[in-house]
C-alpha cells in the first residue's frame, strides 16, 4: 500500500467530477502529492539526527525535540493529503452502490459519466464541504502547533533533564520554511477552488430549478391552447399567433428538444 | 507516486505536440528527470551529514549549512521540473475539454458524418489550430518564463554555478570565522553544469517552437490573403452567373404558373 493506491482511487473520481473538480485533482496530484514525494519527504529525512542542542546532558535533545515537534511537519502534510482526498471516496462509493443497483434492476441511472443528478449531486456537495473543512482545519492546526508557518533556526529549551536554558538548532530551517509556505499557498488555492466549485454547483441547481418552474408553467398554458386548437381550427394548421409563441419557446427554453418536437408536430 | 506519473500526464500531450515539442519532452525526461533520479540524488544524498565545519561548537554546522544552502540543489531542480512540465497540463486539459464537447455533440447526433463512434473521437489527433493554438503558445511562453526564473534563482542563491570546496562562516553561535567543507564539490559542480546546460537546451527548443508556431500562422494567413487576391475576378464572375441563372429560372417558373414573383 502506497501513494499509488490513493492515486488510483482518486482517478476514479475524475469521471464524475465537474471541470473545476478535475483542476482540483490535477493541483493535488502535481503540486501536493508529487512535490511531497520527490522533494519534501527528503528535506525532513534526518530532522532528529541533525537537531542539535548546545549541551552534553543525555536526554536533553530528545525532550526538546519532542516538545518543539510533537508531530513532524512532513507527517502532518501527509495526513492532510490523505484526509483531504478521502471525501472524494464518498462519490466513488455512491456511484459503485448505484451501479450495483442498476445491474440488479437492469436500468441505467446515469446517462453518461460527468452527469450529476439527484443523490449524486448531494453526495458531491457534502464531499466538497467536508474537503474544505479538512483543509481549513489542518491549516489552523499547523499554525497553532508551530506558532506560525516559519521554522526558526534556533529554539531555547529549559525542560528537564536540561540543566538550564539551552540553545537548540534545527536542521535546514530555511528550506523547511520554503516548503511549508509552498504547502500553505497550494492549500489556500485548493480552498478557493472548492469554494468556486461549491458556488457553481449551487447556482447551477438554482437556475435549473427556476427555469424548470418557468417552462412547466408555459407548457401547461401551451397544452391548454393545443387542446383549444383541435377544437376550433381542426387540421388546417396553427394560427400565426400560436406559431410565433412556439418559436419563442424553442429559442428560450432549456428543454429545447421537447419544444422543438412540439413545433415540428404542429407544422406537420 | 513519482516521476513516472508525471511522465504519464505529459506523455499524453506528446500526441498533440509539434515535432520540436516531442523533442523537448524527450530531453526533459531523459536528460533531466532521469539524471536527477539516477545520479543527482546519490551525489547530494549525504550533503548535510558530510558537511563539516572546523569547530566543535554545537549548532555552528547547522547554521552555516542553512546559510549557504537555503534550498538544496536537487530540491530546486525537482521544483523546476514540476513547474516547467505543468503548462503542458493546460494543453492536455484543453484537448480533454474539446473531446468532451465533441462527444456531447456526437451523442446529440450532430457530428455523425465526421466520426464513426466515440472511440474514433478519442483516437483523433487534435490539430493545433484556433483556441488550442493560443493555449499551446501560452504554455510554451510560461515554460520559458519558468526555466529562466529558476536559472536566475540558482545563480542568485549560489553566487554562480560553481561549488567551492571550502566556505568561511562566522554566524552566531560559531565562535569565530570557521572553515566549512562541502562534500564532493567537483562532482556536484559537474552535475550542476550538466543540468544547467540541459535547461538552456530546453529553453532554446521552446523558443524555436514558439517561432515555428508564429511563422506557421503568419504563413497560413498570407497564403489565405494571396488566394483571395488571385481569384477575386473568378468569384465575381461566378456570383454574376448565379444571379443570371436565378433570374432565368424565376422567369421560367412565372411563365408556367402565370403569377409574378
Amino acid at each position: 500500500m502506497s501513494w499509488m493506491f490513493l492515486r488510483d482511487l482518486l482517478t476514479g473520481v475524475n469521471k464524475y467530477s465537474t471541470g473545476i473538480g478535475r483542476i482540483w485533482l490535477a493541483v493535488v496530484f502535481v503540486f501536493r502529492l508529487l512535490v511531497y514525494m520527490v522533494a519534501a519527504e527528503h528535506v525532513w529525512k534526518d530532522e532528529q539526527k541533525e537537531f542539535e542542542c548546545n549541551v552534553k546532558q543525555p536526554g536533553c535533545e530528545n525532550v526538546c525535540f519532542d516538545h518543539f515537534f510533537p508531530i513532524s511537519q512532513v507527517r502532518l502534510w501527509a495526513l492532510q493529503l490523505i484526509m483531504v482526498s478521502m471525501p472524494s471516496l464518498l462519490v466513488v462509493l455512491h456511484v459503485a452502490y448505484h451501479e450495483g443497483r442498476e445491474k440488479r434492476h437492469r436500468k441505467s441511472q446515469y446517462v453518461s459519466p460527468g452527469m450529476m443528478d439527484g443523490d449524486l449531486w448531494y453526495t458531491y456537495l457534502i464531499s466538497l464541504i467536508v474537503k474544505t473543512g479538512f483543509e481549513i482545519g489542518f491549516l489552523v492546526l499547523f499554525y497553532k502547533l508551530y506558532d506560525g508557518f516559519g521554522v526558526p533556526y534556533l529554539m531555547k529549551c529549559d525542560l528537564k533533564p536540561c540543566p538550564n536554558t539551552v540553545d537548540c538548532f534545527i536542521s535546514k530551517p530555511t528550506e523547511k520554511t520554503i516548503f511549508i509556505l509552498f504547502l500553505v499557498i497550494i492549500s489556500c488555492l485548493c480552498i478557493v477552488l472548492n469554494f468556486i466549485e461549491l458556488s457553481f454547483l449551487v447556482l447551477k441547481c438554482l437556475i435549473k430549478c427556476c427555469v424548470q418552474k418557468y417552462s412547466k408553467s408555459l407548457q401547461s398554458s401551451a397544452c391548454e391552447c393545443h387542446n383549444l386548437r383541435y377544437v376550433e381550427c381542426g387540421e388546417m394548421g396553427t394560427p400565426p399567433l400560436l406559431q410565433n409563441r412556439h418559436s419563442n419557446l424553442a429559442t428560450s427554453s432549456p428543454h429545447q428538444d421537447k419544444t422543438k418536437l412540439l413545433f415540428d408536430t404542429q407544422e406537420g | 507516486m513519482d516521476w513516472g506519473t508525471l511522465h504519464t500526464f505529459i506523455g499524453g500531450v506528446n500526441k498533440h505536440s509539434t515535432s520540436i515539442g516531442k523533442v523537448w519532452i524527450t530531453v526533459i525526461f531523459i536528460f533531466r528527470v532521469m539524471i536527477l533520479v539516477v545520479a543527482a540524488q546519490e551525489v547530494w544524498g549525504d550533503e548535510q551529514e558530510d558537511f563539516v565545519c572546523n569547530t566543535l561548537q554545537p549548532g555552528c554546522k547547522n547554521v552555516c549549512y542553512d546559510h549557504f544552502f537555503p534550498v538544496s540543489h536537487i530540491r530546486l531542480w525537482a521544483l523546476q521540473l514540476i513547474f516547467v512540465s505543468t503548462p503542458a497540463l493546460l494543453v492536455a486539459m484543453h484537448v480533454a475539454y474539446y473531446r468532451h464537447e465533441t462527444a456531447r455533440k456526437f451523442r446529440r447526433g450532430e457530428k455523425r458524418n465526421e466520426f464513426k463512434d466515440l472511440e474514433d473521437i478519442k483516437k483523433q489527433k487534435v490539430r493545433i489550430e484556433g483556441s488550442l493554438w493560443w493555449t499551446y503558445t501560452s504554455s510554451i511562453f510560461f515554460r520559458i518564463i519558468f526555466e529562466a526564473s529558476f536559472m536566475y534563482v540558482f545563480y542568485f542563491l549560489y553566487n554562480g554555478y560553481h561549488l567551492p570546496w571550502v566556505l568561511k562562516c562566522g554566524i552566531d553561535p560559531c565562535p569565530n570565522l570557521v572553515d566549512c567543507f562541502i562534500s564532493r564539490p567537483t562532482e556536484k559542480t559537474v552535475f550542476t553544469i550538466f543540468m544547467i546546460s540541459a535547461s538552456v537546451i530546453c529553453m532554446l527548443l521552446n523558443v524555436a517552437e514558439l517561432c515555428y508556431l508564429l511563422l506557421k500562422v503568419c504563413f497560413r494567413r498570407s497564403k489565405r490573403t494571396q488566394t483571395q487576391r488571385n481569384h477575386p475576378n473568378h468569384t465575381l464572375k461566378e456570383s454574376k452567373q448565379n444571379e443570371m441563372n436565378e433570374l432565368i429560372s424565376d422567369s421560367g417558373q412565372n411563365a408556367i404558373t402565370g403569377f409574378p414573383s
